[in-house]
């Protein structure tokens, strides 16, 4: 990497928070293991991040030490398991910097967040009294992007099936950008919602929001940011951002699988009409009709991954310590040195964003006529493990012409050494599959 | 490096650098059946389509067209080797036999009489994630021979 002088008085490179890697890789058990005789050289977090002791250990003695239901017991161990679950959605909240911690939805992934959402609006869309901003029926418009996660496209097909709606979409530049030269278009008067994703999981792009927001603000739309790919990585703050509901997964930031997150503004949340209905969402229940609980208790039917949102907000604390600014910064310059080795491999294409700006740390690549999973293969046996495949993403992959990719990302955890163990991995195959 | 060279036999990258009887074909003999079947591998979007020609009683050729991994090709191009020019009957009798390797997770010693270059595929059987690219057009040949009127399982003649 070349650096240019910063001018003085302006912020120089040195004043970006740094972490040790080594001793964050420390607090990784898994990190410690072979692969097929070679060092685990894990480069698919964009799939599902590793957890730390801390995260292991808060799942453990939640089990261990203060096991019951929440929400539900005057006992004494269910108070605690209801302050720790509780507690989590507080830590949640100040993570993304939610002005109320009411805000925070547990889900058990994105998917499930976003389906939330998409039956929330049809279930508005059957009650004469639903509140109009959620009503969708034939003339009206769903916008979503050829960059998104098939979570955040089937959803809204579904929707648009159910309601008559009609499902319209970015397109994705050459570049692997979102194209938004018909924004104007595209985003209008009959758009009720906009769902996007904040950072793609397949061309790492990193989508500017603002233009959007403000177009969607102009036409009073609503606007969803599928930030999977972004909380685990970026500082989020929501206001900042200015959207109306964020998604994320637990998983991919270090905690458990099974605990997701919907976070939605205030007003919006005690809008909508309930989805699932069960345990723990009512205010009251008699057998000719029930009454519902306020946000967030309304979304979380029945008992929810208790032990799975504590052991996040273990995950949350974690990252916290360590400084979102400096992940960030971490995994800018491990992605502007991949970008450059990955450059020196021959035959080597990378789709999306050649540069380590507006991008974050996950580069899909072909490697000539090589088929992915014979690159996966290849890469396995010497412990590199990337992710081969369509990546739930298939209007990418052909939007690039390609029936499957391969993908490295990176984390907190990942070193210049992994990314060195991949291109000499790369040489490997081209020399199975000359 | 070992493992890797028993998934990746010669055998394997042979047929699926330089493949036999690739592209979809019309049948030689117009009183033939002809039918096809198309298959998807859902997680890593592989494909494949397999054509049969048929008398009923001959399978006169297996063509076939797709895209994916090294497995997948070179199976497809094993598939049409061994089968192209058989009776029915002992093409699902091989058929049988390659079905069987591919299950037995690595325990099953293949007969090079029935299987010929498919004992290479032996070593496949070891990894399960790829137990699937392996099958995928074995399991079009399956459904393609069922809609041409061939076939030997019930649940393919259903």
């Amino acid at each position: 990497m070349t650096s240019i002088a910063i001018p003085s008085g302006m912020p120089q490179y040195d004043d970006v928070p740094r972490f040790d890697v080594a001793r964050v890789r420390a607090d990784f058990p898994i990190l410690d293991r072979e692969i097929n005789g070679h060092p685990l050289v894990y480069l698919d977090s964009a799939n599902t991040s590793h957890k730390p002791r801390m995260v292991l250990d808060v799942l453990a003695e939640h089990y261990a030490r203060h096991n019951a239901n929440v929400s539900r017991s005057v006992h004494t161990l269910g108070t605690e398991a209801t302050e720790a679950y509780e507690g989590a959605r507080a830590k949640v909240a100040a993570f993304i910097n939610a002005p109320s911690v009411d805000e925070v939805v547990f889900t058990k992934n994105s998917t499930e967040a976003i389906n939330i959402v998409a039956y929330a609006f049809s279930n508005a869309s059957l009650r004469p009294d639903g509140d109009p901003r959620f009503r969708l029926g034939p003339g009206d418009e769903v916008v979503i992007s050829e960059m998104e996660h098939h979570s955040n496209i089937v959803p809204w097909q579904l929707l648009c099936e159910r309601t008559g709606a009609t499902l319209r979409w970015f397109g994705v530049t050459e570049q692997g950008r979102l194209d938004e030269s018909g924004l104007e278009d595209l985003v209008t008067e009959r758009t009720k919602i906009v769902s996007l994703v904040h950072m793609s999981n397949i061309l790492g792009t990193v989508n500017a929001t603002a233009r959007i927001t403000a177009r969607v603000r102009e036409v009073g739309a609503l606007l969803l940011l599928d930030c999977s790919q972004s909380v685990p990585h970026l500082p989020i703050d929501v206001v900042d951002l200015d959207a109306d509901y964020i998604v994320f997964t637990g998983h991919k930031m270090c905690g458990p699988t099974g605990i997701g997150v919907l976070w939605g503004r205030g007003e919006l949340l005690a809008a909508m009409p309930p989805v699932f209905g069960g345990g723990s969402m009512i205010e009251t229940v008699t057998m000719a009709g029930s009454t519902f609980a306020a946000p967030p208790a309304r979304f979380e039917a029945g008992t929810p991954p208790i032990a799975e949102a504590v052991a996040l907000g273990a995950a949350v604390d974690y990252l916290t310590g360590i400084g979102m600014q400096s992940i960030q910064w971490h995994e800018k310059e491990l992605t502007a040195y991949a970008l450059d080795a990955l450059g020196s491999v021959p035959d080597l294409r990378i789709f999306g964003p050649t540069v380590p700006v507006g991008r974050g740390g996950t580069i899909s690549f072909a490697l000539g006529d090589v088929h992915p999973h014979d690159v996966g293969q290849v890469l396995d046996s010497l412990g590199v493990q990337v992710r081969v495949g369509h990546h739930c993403a298939k209007p990418v992959c052909s939007r690039f012409g390609v029936p499957a990719m391969t993908r490295a990302s990176f984390y907190l955890y990942t070193t210049t050494e992994e990314i060195d163990a991949l291109v000499a991995g790369l040489e490997q195959v081209r020399k199975v599959f000359d | 490096m070992v493992q890797l060279d028993q998934l990746y036999q010669e055998i394997i990258l042979d047929h699926y650098k330089h493949p036999h009887g690739r592209g979809l074909r019309d049948a030689d003999d117009p009183g033939d059946q002809v039918a096809e079947a198309h298959h998807v591998n859902p997680t890593c979007g592989d494909e494949v389509t397999v054509r049969v020609a048929t008398d009923g009683a001959v399978l006169h050729d297996i063509s076939y067209d797709g895209m994916g991994c090294s497995i997948s090709q070179a199976s497809a191009s094993v598939l049409h080797e061994l089968l192209r020019g058989r009776g029915a009957g002992e093409a699902f009798e091989v058929h049988e036999a390659f079905v069987e390797l591919m299950s037995g997770r690595g325990q099953v010693t293949p007969d090079e009489d029935v299987l010929g270059d498919g004992v290479a595929f032996a070593g496949v059987a070891r990894y399960p994630a790829r137990v699937k690219c392996a099958l995928l057009p074995w399991m079009a040949f399956k459904d393609a021979a069922a809609r041409a009127g061939v076939g030997v399982s019930p649940e393919v003649k259903a």
